[in-house]
């Protein structure tokens, strides 16, 4: 075992673990954050993205004995105490999700875009969501989505 | 949990690192772990141990060299060569490899020095640092070593680093006149290159004013030099004309493969297409630099 500190949503955790637990499974079997989804395990389908340091990362391939000292984001700590955020709402809005099983990890993808770029192109809202597979609503809705959430970041309406 | 058991040591430095190598030689290096990780979770790596090189502060960053090229640590992640504006400042063909690769999450972990020790024969940064003629720095147990470009991708997956050494930095040297260029196949946004082409003018040898280097990769077992291509291009001959040239004598410098994604006609053809694009974009930076170093000297 491995021992590990980090922070996770801004709270401090301190936990031993097994050398091949990746950081998906600690987030959602040790710290009970089920909101990272884990679909392929090798890095394809974006469902467990994460911000590792503010910095979008596959938690499939991150084992948890790497983050000692590292600030670790996942779509709860995206999420405010009460309501929804931009993005979130965006989503709902648009419909923008079916199933759901997509979403955390385009949520995380959409929120590092428009945290460099408020206000992305079309091109590059598809480009940043690339690495994110959607099996069942379809790239248009989570592209108008993510549109929206901008335009709302930033005070105004769509064009 | 996907991987088979391992252990696991985070290197604190360079020294303990290699000691780990040594004291175990079915050890691995874990750098950004974009390509080592999922080869575990699929079970077709089984190291005994992970020595994880990201706590090792030295080996990041990029440094201007005197020679108006860079030095960057073998752990610069390709998120870092693709936003770093001395990067894209002196050695904008990297830059611009690395924002080819894979997404953005894949980008902020994975790591230069990885790519390379990795050698996916489809892989961006290979072709760039082997089209730049860089020089990649190894250390092991005996010291450093300085290996060219040209020597160090030996095949499939294979390169000149021994088991015990670990790549510390590569050099690269400076662009000469802007002329560089670079284009890739893929499916998809993301994808390896079903085929890709990159071109480099870098300081010559004493004597010449530069030498083109012209890589092909996606192509072969590795990113191949098209030595036959570039004899077209000489330095003044680094034209439009000779773009066609190139092209047409690239596609019989590589051995492609048939595969799922493309048959080995298709990337022949590929190759020679994008031989001829990739230089076509080189002689344009080169009139545009000097077409603006001309105005400037003829400005009052
Ligand atoms: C979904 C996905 C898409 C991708 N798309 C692309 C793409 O389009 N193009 C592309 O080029 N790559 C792509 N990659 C791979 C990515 O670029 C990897 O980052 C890179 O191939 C390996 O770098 P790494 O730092 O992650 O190395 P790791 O995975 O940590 O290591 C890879 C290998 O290199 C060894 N190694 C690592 N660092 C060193 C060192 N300093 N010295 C000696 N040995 C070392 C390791 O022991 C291991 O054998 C993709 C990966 C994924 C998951
Ligand atoms: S589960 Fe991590 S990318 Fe698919
Ligand atoms: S909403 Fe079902 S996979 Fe995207």
């Amino acid at each position: 075992m491995i021992s590990v500190r980090l922070t996770v949503n801004g709270r401090a955790v301190e936990r031993d673990v097994p050398p091949r637990r990746s950081l998906a499974e600690f987030l959602r079997e040790d710290l009970g954050l089920t909101g990272t989804h884990v679909g392929c395990e090798h890095g394809v389908c974006g469902a467990c993205t994460v911000l590792v340091g503010g910095r979008s990362a596959r938690s499939c391939l991150l084992f948890a004995a790497q983050l000692e000292d590292a600030t670790v984001t996942t779509i709860e700590g995206l999420t405010p105490a009460a309501g929804l955020s931009a993005l979130q709402s965006a989503f709902r809005d648009c419909h923008a999700l079916q199933c759901g099983f997509c979403t955390p990890g385009m949520i995380v993808a959409a929120h590092e875009l428009l945290a460099e770029n408020p206000a992305p192109s079309r091109e590059e809202i598809r480009a940043a969501i690339a690495g994110n597979l959607c099996m069942c609503t379809g790239y248009v809705s989570i592209v108008r989505a993510i549109e929206q959430a901008a335009a709302a970041r930033r005070g105004g309406s769509l064009p | 949990m996907k991987p088979a058991p391992f252990a696991y040591v985070r290197a604190r430095s360079l020294d303990e690192a290699l000691g780990c190598l040594v004291a175990d030689p079915e050890a691995k290096i874990l750098a950004g772990g974009q390509s080592l990780v999922p080869m575990m979770n699929m079970r077709l790596a089984r190291p005994s141990t992970l020595v994880d090189l990201n706590a090792v502060a030295e080996l990041s960053g990029v440094d201007a060299a005197a020679d108006g090229g860079l030095a960057i640590g073998a752990l610069t992640r390709h998120t870092d060569l693709v936003t770093s504006p001395l990067v894209r400042e002196r050695a904008p063909l990297l830059a611009t490899a690395a924002a080819h690769i894979g997404h953005r999450a894949i980008r902020n972990r994975g790591t230069l020095g990885g790519s390379l020790a990795h050698a996916d024969p489809a892989a961006e940064l290979p072709a760039a640092v082997l089209a730049l003629g860089a020089t990649l720095v190894a250390a092991g147990p005996g010291g450093r070593r300085r290996i060219a470009a040209d020597d160090f991708f030996l095949g499939l997956f294979a390169t000149a680093l021994a088991a015990d050494e670990i790549l510390v930095a590569v050099e690269t040297p400076p662009h000469r006149d802007a002329a560089w260029g670079f284009a890739e196949v893929a499916r998809r946004a993301g994808d390896f290159a079903i085929a890709g082409a990159a071109v480099a003018a870098i300081p010559g040898d004493v004597g010449r004013s530069a030498r083109v280097r012209l890589v092909a990769f996606g192509v072969d077992d590795r990113p191949i030099r098209l030595t036959a291509a570039e004899i077209h291009l000489g330095d003044p001959a680094l034209t439009p004309d000779a773009a066609a040239a190139a092209g047409a004598a690239a596609a019989g410098c590589c051995h492609p493969a048939a595969d799922v994604h493309a048959s080995a006609e298709y990337r022949r053809h590929l190759v020679s297409v994008l031989t001829e694009q990739v230089v076509r974009e080189a002689a344009g930076r080169r009139a545009a630099r000097r077409e603006g170093e001309s105005r400037w000297s003829q400005s009052p």
